[in-house]
């Protein structure tokens, strides 16, 4: 299957180790990965922070961009989020009811990782290898927004050497939330420090989530604390093989 | 203009664009057999007692959840019956506040009940009386039929007189005030004894 | 406001009632957020009740359908609301009430502090409702001579420890027992001096302080859960009797209510009866509702007046996207699940509505101007949503929100310039070079400038990468 690449803003610039994951992945699965020229962001920063005027050419752009493509995938539940449930708002509050319809076809063939593999691609064992224990964050955006559901836990089950353990309160929000943490840093913080008490009390050694921004967070939360608990994009775990061990 | 038109006319001016309204899907469960079990075991789980007795036994489960001589309101229209000679009856003929704050119980019948939330519900029937009665004595005991029991809230209000003043009561009276937490008894009786006829 | 603007939707006056905070959501959460027992106290409270609720909530296999029906049945409503209105005026007025209609707190504040003198009573015994605390009304009857008495035990909490409510069902969340013992001891008149901290003995220390007033005092106050079109029936909803106490032994009832707690039939009540207590408090059903028609001759309050508020909801119906917030029923089961009330309390949103109802309610009653970091105060983690017994999409109201709340001049542009880069990919590749040089040249992931210094400040940004995805791409 041909399947277009939207990268995200975040992590073509801040964490291309999980796009590059995704493409390998696919590439593995015997997939035609493309990377459309032209894309750049979904414009989720702009909506979420109170600018949804500033993101209509971002989704103009988006619609521009992936419309030529029957199945697209973002390595990031939130960005596909946006994507599927505010950019026709964004249109059509612009008055753009042309535009609108048309982001909600091309959202209609957006997929988040996890979707695509076990819904379009009908996948659960990817062939990887893993030997870590590793604890899974569903992200408030692929778990609620998305509905992926245990679609993520199905695809960690089936990794070869991989332990899968269960964090507490998993469902709670890392406390990231875009312009959030910036704009309640303090709140932030308390909620990071419950996230992260919550992952070291796993024992994992890695903490996986199928979104970047999330990851970040509480990365850049573990990395200060120096706990020792690395965080991997789930592209990465899917895309690793014994080879590549 | 008087405060009426002007709220009325904020409102209409509000959904002066508003299209027709849309239908409101009603398939959610109703009319669905009774479990009187269910009742009992819902109503006990919300620290009501449950007395199941045939009706000639009434008088007798009231004498034993009363001592003797002990003050009982009652409802005009309540069953004689159901009263044991051992109470004292304060028949309610327009009793003021002062003797039924003061009665060690009441004793009324009951409009409805509800098994799925452990609820009876009074109207204000003449064997229930008026509202007051069952609020100020600190133990109520309702008589209850097994044919006034429905399943569900639905077929509950479907039951019910809107016009009468309704009590809908789950148990004895109880507050989650304190760290969320159900504790009985605050305002209303602290014990409630539920009496269910075949 | 001049004649001519008379009929238009209006949002609620300043200067009364408690809808606007001192100050802004951000500095007001960080004092909660220093105070230690305050989080655990909340911590265990809301877990213990997201338990209840999901337990009891697991038992009704119809839970979705019910939730689409009371989502529908409150669009229409509000789709209807000034005939359904003026229904219930006639239905009420029928059955032996008396209508009154406030366009603002002003108004309702100086009809019931008229209709209680009209009385000749000192003195207001009050069940906990929202809206007389939102439009301020104990003050307005205090300065009017007449002492209004809560009832309600964590009201009394409140009260007894001049303390102010921060949660909506439980307005002394905040509060453990020990603390609530202390306050009693401190506060109530003729209390036990050997009082224990067991809830039941505070309950029943609260059952004998109030019990007299509630015999002696001849005006109650109330708020309303639910108003029937149809016929005219009100419902009170409670647990602990002293609603019953209110709404039976006075002879002047007044009830508050705003304007889109109406709904068409007595039909509908059996949707609302299953959603609300276990959305509310984790109950199959709280201990009693009560419901009343008007006037009931020897049973009763024997004077009824139903007071009718808008104080800002006409301008929340005007607006399509946030019109929803008025669908709630205020089960507070949004602030039970929501990850930033569960750490900042209710204090810290300023309004008597707190948490993620209160942050897409109070903005929109006020004007957005006047309550602006209230719509930022959320994650968008969507926990609201998913627990929400009428299915408010309060996250997509935050959103609209911020897109009306005025902005600070400096991310207005920079929020421009940044969608400017974003829609050219040349220039936007060059920012990701110059993002990356900057970053190398400094130190990693700290000393950003404000205010993504606050990001920083507890966490490291990661390691920039050698190379962005696009370069990658480019040389593969
Ligand atoms: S918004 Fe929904 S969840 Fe929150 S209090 Fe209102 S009805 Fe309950």
């Amino acid at each position: 299957m041909r399947i277009a690449l939207f990268v995200t803003c975040l992590a073509d610039t801040v964490f291309p180790q999980a796009a590059k994951a995704t493409v390998r992945l696919l590439e593995r699965l015997g997939h035609e990965v493309v990377f459309p020229a032209g894309q750049t962001c979904c414009g989720q920063m702009h909506v979420n922070t109170g600018y949804p005027g500033e993101a209509v050419p971002l989704v103009r752009r988006y619609a521009r961009t992936f419309d030529p493509y029957d199945v697209v995938v973002a390595p990031s539940g939130s960005c596909v989020g946006s994507v599927r449930h505010q950019h026709a708002w964004v249109a059509r509050r612009a008055g753009d009811e042309r535009l609108a319809s048309r982001a909600e076809s091309v959202a209609a063939r957006t997929y988040e990782l996890s979707e695509l593999l076990v819904d379009v691609l009908g996948v659960t064992d990817v062939g990887a290898y893993f030997p870590h224990r590793v604890t899974y964050h569903p992200t408030c955006h692929s778990l609620r927004s998305l509905r992926v559901g245990d679609r993520p836990a199905r695809l960690l089950r089936a990794v070869r050497g991989l332990t899968l353990v269960e964090l507490p309160a998993a469902e709670q929000c890392c406390g990231f939330g875009g312009t959030f943490a910036v704009k309640n840093a303090d709140t932030s913080t308390a909620m990071l420090a419950d996230k992260m008490r919550h992952v070291l009390s796993t024992g994992a050694e890695v903490c996986t989530a199928g979104d970047v921004s999330c990851l970040m967070h509480i990365g850049g939360g573990l990395s200060r604390l120096r706990a020792g608990v690395r965080t991997v994009h789930l592209a990465e775990i899917l895309a690793s093989t014994e080879e590549a061990v | 203009m008087n405060g009426r038109d002007v709220v009325l006319s904020r409102l209409r001016a509000a959904v002066s664009a508003d299209g027709p309204a849309g239908r409101v899907p009603r398939d959610y469960r109703r009319e669905r057999p009774v479990d009187l079990d269910r009742l009992v075991e819902r109503l006990t789980d919300y620290r009501a007692r449950v007395h199941r007795v045939p009706e000639a036994a009434v008088a007798d489960t009231v004498a034993g959840l009363l001592p003797p001589g002990a003050t009982v309101v009652v409802p005009p229209g309540l069953p004689p019956a159901w009263l044991p000679p051992t109470v004292a009856a304060l028949p309610d003929d327009g009793l003021d506040v002062a003797r039924i704050a003061a009665a060690d119980g009441v004793v009324t019948a009951a409009a409805v009940g509800v098994a799925d939330t452990g609820t009876v519900v009074l109207d204000g029937s003449p064997d229930q009386g008026r509202r007051i009665l069952t609020l100020l004595p600190d133990l109520h005991i309702c008589v209850l039929r097994a044919a006034q029991v429905v399943a569900g809230v639905p077929e509950a209000l479907a039951r019910l007189t809107p016009r009468r003043p309704l009590t809908w009561i789950s148990g004895p009276s109880a507050t989650s005030d304190i760290e969320l937490d159900r504790v009985e008894g605050v305002h209303g009786p602290r014990v409630l004894h539920v009496i269910l006829l075949p | 406001m001049t004649r001519t603007f008379l009929g238009m939707p209006a949002t609620a006056p300043p200067g009364v009632g408690h809808l606007r905070g001192d100050e802004p959501f951000p500095a007001a959460a960080r004092r909660a957020l220093a105070d230690p027992q305050l989080r655990r106290n909340l911590g265990h409270a809301t877990g213990t009740i997201r338990g209840k609720s999901a337990a009891v909530i697991d038992e009704v296999p119809d839970w979705p359908q019910l939730r689409a029906a009371g989502a529908a049945i409150k669009a229409d409503v509000m789709a209807r609301l000034p005939d359904l209105l003026v229904q219930l005026e006639a239905a009420v007025t029928a059955a032996g009430g008396v209508v009154h209609w406030a366009p603002d707190a002003v108004e309702a504040n100086r009809i019931v502090t008229g209709l209680v003198a009209a009385t000749g009573a000192d003195r207001v015994i009050k069940v906990k409702s929202m809206v007389t605390q939102e439009i301020g009304l104990n003050e307005a009857l205090s300065a009017a001579g007449i002492t209004p008495v809560e009832t309600d035990l964590a009201e009394l909490i409140v009260q007894l420890g001049e303390d102010r409510p921060s949660h909506i069902l439980v307005p002394a969340i905040h509060r453990n027992r020990a603390e609530i013992r202390e306050i009693f001891l401190r506060a109530m008149p003729g209390v036990d001096p050997g009082l224990t901290d067991e809830p039941a003995a505070l309950a029943a220390a609260a059952r004998r302080y109030l019990r007299q007033t509630f015999l002696s005092t001849p005006v109650a106050v109330s708020g309303a859960n639910f108003a029937v079109a149809e016929t005219g029936t009100l419902a009170v909803v409670e647990s602990e009797g002293n609603g019953r106490m209110c709404l039976t032994l006075p002879r002047t009832l007044i009830t508050v209510m705003g304007v889109e707690k109406v709904i068409p039939t007595w039909r509908d009540l059996e949707v609302f009866l299953q959603l609300l207590p276990r959305a509310s408090t984790g109950e199959r059903m709280n201990p009693y509702t009560s419901m009343w028609t008007g006037v009931t001759p020897g049973d009763g309050p024997q004077e009824f007046h139903l007071v009718l508020l808008d104080n800002g909801r006409s301008a929340v119906l005007a607006d399509p996207v946030g019109r929803p917030a008025l669908h709630c029923i205020r089960c507070s089961a949004c602030l039970n699940v929501c990850p930033v009330y569960e750490r900042t309390g209710g204090h810290a949103y300023g309004s008597v509505y707190p948490g993620p109802i209160g942050a897409v309610l109070s903005p929109q009653l006020t004007g957005v101007a006047d309550n602006a970091s209230l719509p930022y105060a959320s994650t968008l983690c969507g926990a609201c949503y998913d627990a929400c017994p009428v299915m408010i999409d309060i996250p997509s109201i935050l959103v609209h929100l911020r897109a009306e709340a005025p902005h600070p001049r400096a991310e207005s542009t920079a929020m421009a310039a940044a969608a400017y880069t974003m829609d050219h990919p040349t220039l936007y590749a060059a920012a990701q070079r110059a993002a990356r040089l900057s970053r190398l040249a400094g130190q990693r992931g700290r000393g950003l400038p404000p205010p993504l210094s606050g990001w920083t400040a507890s966490r490291d940004l990661p390691d920039p990468p050698a190379q962005t995805f696009r370069e990658w791409w480019a040389a593969r």
